[in-house]
């Protein structure tokens, strides 16, 4: 099936976008046919996000022309600036971050901000027919009267899409819509797109994940520092061709490398915490985690993972069992104690926990150190000091940013990530929590993480891995342990095990998903 | 229509918008004046010559401005941690109330002990009073919002119990006044045969010292993480209660000292017209200022200006003293918008 001769049914000519010195887009031209899955692939930073943010009307190009296909098929331009042009002529957009109302059931959240307030409430019945209607056609299943903050993630994407759908759109733009999901709801996802597209509906597809987008896209184009550097046909590429082309070098994952295992640093003997922030309890938890061993945590998200770095952080007590770390009972839970002993926390929110978006790089570099003689004297904090550690990390971990003054909430995901493991990795701790480290990175910097690990390792540190992503923990951690419901399972050997096995048991099957 | 912030603000935009800013207040405040059937340019005229045309003019500015510097730093430290302080008034009068306490009588001949003591004593009385909803939110989520709104008029009325009753003043034939402050402990004068003390030197010290708190040491660090992001700054090991009250003691304290310094370098004693709302000016004085400790300092002369000149226009003009404070508030309006576009550019969509 050859797509590039469809009718097309979008043409961004010569796009540019400055922000400042910076250049976002630079004359970039895309088009789309009809009934196509584009994927749009780049690394965070290479500026897909500021390509739709033009199409959709939020932002103004400098330069270039956005034309869209109208009702009899005939590309017109589209008036720049304008996100209510671009709903007109049927553009939606799913972003990454969804603008739902979480106290609204889903009927109200799709009707809202379509129709007028009165109309809408005045029509709900014919609005549920349609989108029962629609529901059907697609494969999209959402309760109708379920207030959207009770709906799991993935049903509050199939509300999104939904709600697109609702309003007519042609061209609907999924911002990386995978982030979120777990891998069975993935592909649920993927099976609904194919089922929209032969209706008609094409999709801008944007990702930085190579293997979602060899399985969905027809045509994939290659955005990197703003510019087009490449466009192909799905079928015909390959994977590593795509990574060199999106990274801009070539991409080399390494695998664990085992060493002779340590001393014992931390054991948990029939350990339960109580779930932070009301969530899933850790209930009788056994684990040992030893020097120069990366432990890996698998589980889907909310299983009681919280629990377990929280008790690791220094951030909660457990209510029962023992919890020695370094070779003595842990008496007092300060998370600034468990930095000056040793113990490096890479936390799973970058944004919430890791880092204070409106203080500068430098500030955030010495957030957890700032105590410390080598950044304060007296109450008075070493700014010059602190600002040349800042600009070492810059250096040594590679942190993209304008400089060390600079809010660190200006930084890509990424670029905010490296700046944590750099300031974790400086202090030479022994014991590394990292919880979801490299979730929502792009390739290289997924790499990077890794092998910042594994080198802290070599060097003598334990490590307790906890992820989503199943290769990456068989990529790089020497004993696995699973995590359901709050029960941990015993750590084996990861070469004893089989991803089928570790699957079945995450999702609450098998033997071993309850901890004695 | 839509705001995006812009990534830096020229140099014509940070003088210009202010200075429209004055323009615009002084054209709608044009509309009540003409009402008012006065000639506009000598209303206007003798505005600016009641706030800053001379040395009398500047140093009623100066003096109305001093509590207002304070209460507005008092409400910077404490917003910057994100603990929303409304109380700066109640502890005002603390402070104000404990300066009585402490000097009615010249328990020594020094004024450089009477004067140290009297401060110390009303900042610890300010933050005594903060320090307790400070404590309710900390520990049981009360919040703090109504506490200390609502602690203004507890306060109000504890003042109004003590000079009517153990601290009034036996020489005031009844009226509701306290003991007034022995000479030791009143402020000096600044400039002669004018009302300017050094309260206002007390407030400029205190902007400069807040500001390199806040910006140069690692107690400011953790007032400023506390309050721009909680959670990070609980993973990275900040005991938020401890910072809480920490700024608990800061803010309180300075709204304390704008009572001491009113009583002892303007008024003398207490009564319950001490202050005609400066801690709220201060919630005000300090959003003006962006919650810069320096800002706050020409903020507050800015609000004491329109202030006193607005009073002294109606004064001269014979017009309603509501048009003064519709000046001022007109003037805080114009003066908030042109932050805005200071720092946002409006798109119209």
């Amino acid at each position: 099936m050859t797509l590039t001769d469809a009718a097309p049914v979008l043409r961004l000519t010569g796009i540019t976008k400055r922000f400042g010195p910076l250049v976002a887009n630079n004359a970039v031209n895309l088009h789309l046919g009809r009934g196509e899955v584009l994927a749009l692939l780049g690394e965070n930073g290479a500026g897909k996000s500021t390509l739709m943010s033009i199409l959709f009307g939020h932002y103004t190009a400098d330069e270039g022309t956005v034309e869209v296909a109208n009702e009899s098929g005939s590309l017109t331009p589209l008036r720049a600036g304008s996100p209510a042009a671009a709903l007109e002529a049927g553009v939606g957009m799913v972003h990454q971050h969804f603008t739902l109302a979480d106290n609204l059931s889903v009927l109200d959240n799709i009707t809202l901000g379509t129709e007028g307030l009165w109309r809408a409430f005045q029509s709900r019945a014919a609005a549920r027919r349609r989108l029962n209607t629609l529901m059907e056609d697609s494969g999209l299943t959402v309760p109708l009267e379920r207030p959207v903050g009770n709906l799991s993630v993935g049903e509050q994407q199939r509300t999104e899409i939904l709600k697109a759908l609702y309003r007519g759109v042609r061209i609907l733009v999924l911002d990386e819509p995978t982030a979120v999901l777990t891998p069975q709801e993935v592909n649920q996802l993927f099976d609904t797109l194919r089922r929209l597209t032969e209706h008609g509906l094409s999709i801008i597809f944007i990702s930085h994940k190579l293997d979602e987008v060899t399985a969905i896209s027809d045509r994939v184009a290659i955005l990197r520092s703003g510019v087009m550097v490449g466009e192909r046909e799905t079928k015909s590429v390959d994977r590593g061709e795509l990574a060199e082309l999106m990274v801009g070098h070539a991409v080399e994952l390494h695998g664990r490398d085992p060493q002779p295992r340590g001393d014992e640093v931390a054991r948990l003997d029939t350990v339960s915490v109580p779930g932070p922030r009301g969530g899933v309890d850790l209930k009788e938890a056994d684990l040992t985690l030893c020097e120069r061993e990366i432990v890996g945590i698998a589980g889907v998200s909310g299983n009681g993972q919280g629990a377990l770095a929280a008790l690791l952080s220094g951030l909660a007590h457990p209510s029962d069992g023992s919890f020695d770390l370094f070779g003595s009972p842990v008496s007092r839970f300060d998370a600034g104690g468990f930095v000056a002993d040793g113990v490096g926390r890479i936390p799973e929110d970058r944004h919430r926990d890791g880092t204070v978006g409106d203080m500068t790089v430098w500030e955030n570099a010495i957030l957890e150190t700032y105590r410390d003689s080598a950044n304060q004297r007296a109450g008075w904090v070493r700014i010059g000091a602190a600002r040349d550690h800042a600009k070492r990390l810059i250096e040594a971990f590679d942190v993209r940013c304008p400089g060390p003054d600079a809010p660190i909430r200006l930084l890509s995901g990424g670029n905010m990530q490296k700046l944590i493991i750099g300031r974790v990795l400086e202090n030479k701790p022994r014991l590394i929590i990292a919880n979801q480290p490299t979730r929502g990175l792009d390739i290289g910097a997924v790499a990077f993480v890794q092998d910042r690990l594994l080198e802290a390792k070599r060097q003598g540190a334990a490590i307790l891995l906890i992820s989503e992503d199943l290769d990456e923990l068989f990529q790089i951690a020497d004993r696995l342990a699973v995590i359901h419901g709050g029960h941990l399972s015993e750590a084996k050997p990861t070469e004893d095990l089989t991803k089928r096995q570790v699957g079945l048991m995450m999702a609450g099957e098998g033997q071993g998903a309850h901890a004695a | 229509m839509r705001l995006e912030p812009r990534e830096s603000t020229g140099l014509a935009l940070r003088v210009g918008a202010p200075a429209s800013a004055i323009v615009a207040a002084l054209l709608l405040a044009a509309i009540p004046l003409g009402f008012a059937g006065v000639s506009l340019i000598a209303a206007y005229y003798e505005m600016f010559n009641g706030a800053l045309g001379s040395v009398f003019a500047l140093t009623e500015t100066l003096t109305r401005a001093t509590p207002l510097i304070l209460t507005g730093l008092a409400v910077t430290a404490a917003f910057r941690a994100k603990l929303w302080n409304i109380g700066a008034e109640g502890q005002l009068y603390a402070g104000a109330l404990a300066a009585v306490v402490i000097a009615s009588y010249a328990w020594s001949s020094s004024p450089f002990v009477m004067i140290p003591a009297m401060m110390v004593a009303g900042a610890a009385a300010g933050a005594a009073l903060l320090l307790v909803p400070t404590l309710l939110k900390t520990k049981l989520g009360v919040d703090e919002v109504v506490t200390t709104l609502l602690l203004n008029f507890v306060m109000l009325l504890f003042v109004s119990m003590m000079v009517e009753g153990p601290l009034q003043d036996p020489m005031s034939m009844g009226w509701p006044q306290s003991e007034p402050i022995v000479d030791e402990a009143v402020l000096p004068t600044l400039v002669a045969r004018t009302r300017l003390h050094a309260g206002l030197i007390i407030a400029l010290v205190a902007a400069i010292l807040l500001s390199l708190l806040i910006n140069r040491t690692r107690w400011g660090l953790e007032m400023r993480a506390v309050g721009a992001n909680a959670d990070a700054a609980r993973f990275a090991g900040m005991k938020i209660g401890r910072v809480m009250v920490m700024t608990a003691v800061i803010s309180g304290g300075l709204a304390g000292l704008a009572g001491v310094s009113e009583v002892a370098g303007v008024r003398g004693y207490v009564t319950l017209d001490l202050s005609p709302g400066y801690g709220y000016a201060g919630i005000v004085v300090a959003m003006l200022a962006q919650l810069s400790a320096l800002g706050v300092v020409i903020s507050a002369i800015f609000i004491a200006a329109v202030f006193v000149g607005a009073d002294s226009m109606g004064r001269a003009m014979g017009v309603s003293s509501y048009l003064a404070d519709l000046i001022v508030a007109l003037s805080l309006l114009t003066m908030l918008v042109a932050g805005l576009v200071a720092r946002y550019r409006i798109r119209w969509a």
